[in-house]
């Protein structure tokens, strides 16, 4: 197929979503990121890789979503001086993936104006690039000195607030630098990759069902998103079907994962705005979700439930029973949270315009998921490109244009709602047979999972080597598009509502840290 | 307000009791033997440092301060700083990017600085392992007490660890002031 009138040949790969792979030139490369960006698409990644080895040179790839789906899009680069046609003047979400890409594999967005590093600060040199295939990933290094330029904000009364990377609170680590007057905040820049613990190398040499226990811990709140677009991405690669059971049970794990998030951040969000009710009654609602979610399939968070070709457990009729006996009692105990929510004046003080981006700021930036759709981004995987099972759901995308933490937080509530929903329909039309079908790795082969997880689109990208083994695998997280975004959101609030804008937003660190 | 009163006294206390110590958990490094519980007048204070985790394990330790397990009735409670912890209870494979900041906290932490690595990354490494970006396991940074495993362990694992840590007594002034 062709796309904008582009003349380069994508070719459909065998996945459930709309995901279209082809090779471009230096040209069409810039092209295509103009075309989508004049016809509102959406950068969804953008990664390096070196197929040296395999006698070929360096790749670079970008993932596009587009009104027909997902365009994957390759540009080899010279062995000798990789670079290419920097896109982050299309696309800002770009910058930070284009140096992560220089960090890893060594190849250069060359007209890009900000060449920082962004994953390498002091464990590594700066001429070592550790996915490259004359490295094994076991090389140790002295710490290499680590003197980030952050942008310097100058003016009468400015100060800065250094902040991490080791936080107040049960956090992940990053550092946020503040540039304040007094209370208000005239600039945050964020410096993350404290989390890098080398992902993407580890993948290198698995077989491919070992690699879905590694996708599952990108990001440990997402993991059902990540085991999911994995599976996809391996089954993509074996041409292998799944037992129809088998992918009603996956949905229904995602969707438990979506709710479990919720009703966490909701509590928090109340907590950060002082209303510690709001994070007892929440906190207690999660921990029944969690226990049930044990008691059904297995494990708390979920993990290592969805694997290649199927799901781990099914689930009895006593746990049918069960869970649809909890949607009844949830949504009874959320709608009475949300109508206390709405009626406090003093926890709507602090949520209405707080951390507001507007849905023009947010799609000049591409904000994506949860934080987008409140800005009037009407995007969600599950509504645009329903995929079995949610082709006979009619997913309803729910979306907010006020942008600001109010609309994130009534977000959440809808979202839950809209969820519980789809478990009820999942548990009441769950087709019999089998759960699992084995997966046959192909050598040479690539494939894509694409899933819209509880905070956005998540994108694994897999390619096996001539043993079928794991050459390459690529797995993004929306918090990449959305980190950026908070830098935003942030301008003008007074310091001590950032916690809740953070909160509102709630991104992965480890999940773009990799 | 009268909807917030009618929900606190419809659900009441779901606070359940407190697990037993896990003390097989204890490290073979920890000579350490009896109750810190009476140094510390049974007020515990612990600053969490996740130095690489997959962020799973903080969804479990978050989970510590529902009201079912109910740990400031124990008299545990998390701080903001490590200068005011008695336990510091990390996450991770150790991030070679952490490994300065983790050391930093565990130097800044008051004696008798307990450790409690949580999770199977922090008692070995887990899936990361050790490579040019992970330093593997806790105890490959800072000295620890008490390991506790699980992808990620559940709550009352990570405060049986938080127990096992706490029924042990230093033999002298300041456990960790040997190199390492």
């Amino acid at each position: 197929m062709h796309f904008f009138g582009l003349d380069c040949e994508f070719t459909r790969l065998d996945a459930p979503l709309p995901i279209y792979g082809g090779l471009v030139d230096a040209a069409q490369w810039v092209d295509l990121a103009r075309a989508v960006v004049e016809a509102h698409g959406r950068l969804v990644s953008l990664w390096g890789s070196d197929w040296r080895a395999a006698g070929a040179g360096f790749v670079v790839a970008a993932a596009y979503a587009t009104g027909d789906g997902l365009l994957w899009a390759e540009l080899a680069l010279d062995a000798a001086a990789p670079a290419y046609p920097d896109i982050a003047r299309f696309f800002p979400a770009a910058n930070r993936l284009q140096r992560a890409a220089h960090d890893l594999v060594g190849i250069v967005a060359e007209d890009a104006p900000d060449h920082r590093p962004w994953l390498r600060h002091g464990a590594w040199p700066a001429d070592y690039f550790p996915l490259r295939t004359e490295h094994s990933g076991q090389e140790v290094f002295a710490p290499q000195p680590d003197d980030y330029p952050f942008v310097f904000v100058e003016g009468d009364g400015v100060h800065e607030i250094p902040v991490g990377p080791v936080h107040a609170g049960i956090i992940e680590p990053g550092h946020f630098r503040f540039s304040v007057v007094g209370e208000k905040v005239l600039r945050l820049e964020e410096r993350l990759g404290y989390k890098h613990k080398g992902i993407e190398r580890r993948f290198v040499g698995m077989e491919l069902d070992a690699g879905a226990r590694l996708a599952g811990r990108v990001s440990g709140d997402s993991t059902v998103a990540y085991a999911w677009a994995y599976a996809m991405a391996a089954e993509s690669v074996a041409a292998a079907p799944v037992p129809p059971r088998a992918i009603w049970l996956r949905a229904l794990l995602l969707e438990r994962e979506r709710i479990a998030n919720h009703l966490g951040d909701l509590g928090a969000l109340g907590n950060d705005a002082a209303f510690g009710f709001a994070l007892a009654q929440f906190s207690r609602l999660r921990e029944d979700w969690l226990r049930a979610n044990l008691d059904c399939f297995g494990h708390r968070l979920l993990m290592d439930r969805i694997v290649p070709g199927g799901v781990a457990t099914d689930l009895g009729a006593a746990a049918c029973t069960r869970l649809r006996t909890q949607i009844e009692v949830m949504a009874g105990e959320v709608d009475a949270l949300k109508r206390i929510y709405d009626d406090h004046a003093g926890l709507q003080d602090r949520l209405v315009t707080t951390g507001r981006v507007t849905p023009a700021l947010a799609a000049t930036l591409g904000l994506t998921g949860l934080a987008g759709r409140a800005s009037g981004q009407a995007a969600d995987l599950r509504a645009d490109f329903p995929w079995a099972p949610y082709d006979g759901l009619a997913v309803v995308a729910c979306t907010h244009t006020n942008g600001d933490v109010a609309a994130r937080v009534a977000m959440r509530f809808a979202e839950i709602f809209e969820s519980l929903r789809l478990i009820e329909a999942l548990l009441a039309r769950l087709p019999t047979g089998d759960i699992h079908a084995p997966v046959a790795a192909r050598p040479d082969a690539s494939g894509a999972g694409w899933i819209e997880g509880w905070r956005g689109e998540v994108f694994v990208a897999l390619e096996t080597d001539g043993a079928g083994r794991i050459a390459r695998c690529h797995c993004h997280d929306p918090s990449w598009q959305n980190w950026p975004v908070l830098e935003h959101a942030v301008i003008g609030n007074i310091v001590p509502d950032f916690p809740l804008i953070n909160k509102s937003f709630n991104l992965s660190y480890s999940g773009q840290d990799l | 307000m009268w909807h917030v009163l009618k929900r606190i006294a419809r659900h009441g206390i779901v606070s359940e009791p407190a697990p037993q110590a896990e003390t097989a958990w204890r490290t073979e490094a920890q000579a350490i033997q009896g109750e810190i519980l009476a140094i510390l007048g049974r007020a515990l204070a612990i600053r969490e440092v996740d130095a690489g985790s997959c962020n799973g394990c903080e969804l479990e330790i978050n989970a510590l301060n529902n009201p079912y397990y109910n740990i400031e009735g124990l008299g545990i409670r998390f701080v903001a700083s490590p200068r005011h912890a008695d336990l510091l209870l990390v996450t991770g494979p150790v991030s070679r990017h952490m490994a300065v900041a983790l050391k930093r906290t565990w130097e800044a932490t008051p004696a008798p600085k307990l450790v409690v690595a949580v999770g199977d990354c922090g008692r070995d490494g887990g899936i990361f392992g050790e490579s040019y970006a992970s330093c593997g396991r806790v105890s490959n940074v800072i000295p620890v007490d008490v390991a506790v495993p699980g992808c990620p362990p559940p709550p009352l694992d990570i405060l049986r660890g938080i127990l096992a840590a706490l029924n042990t007594r230093p033999e002298s002034g300041d456990l960790h002031t040997q190199p390492f």
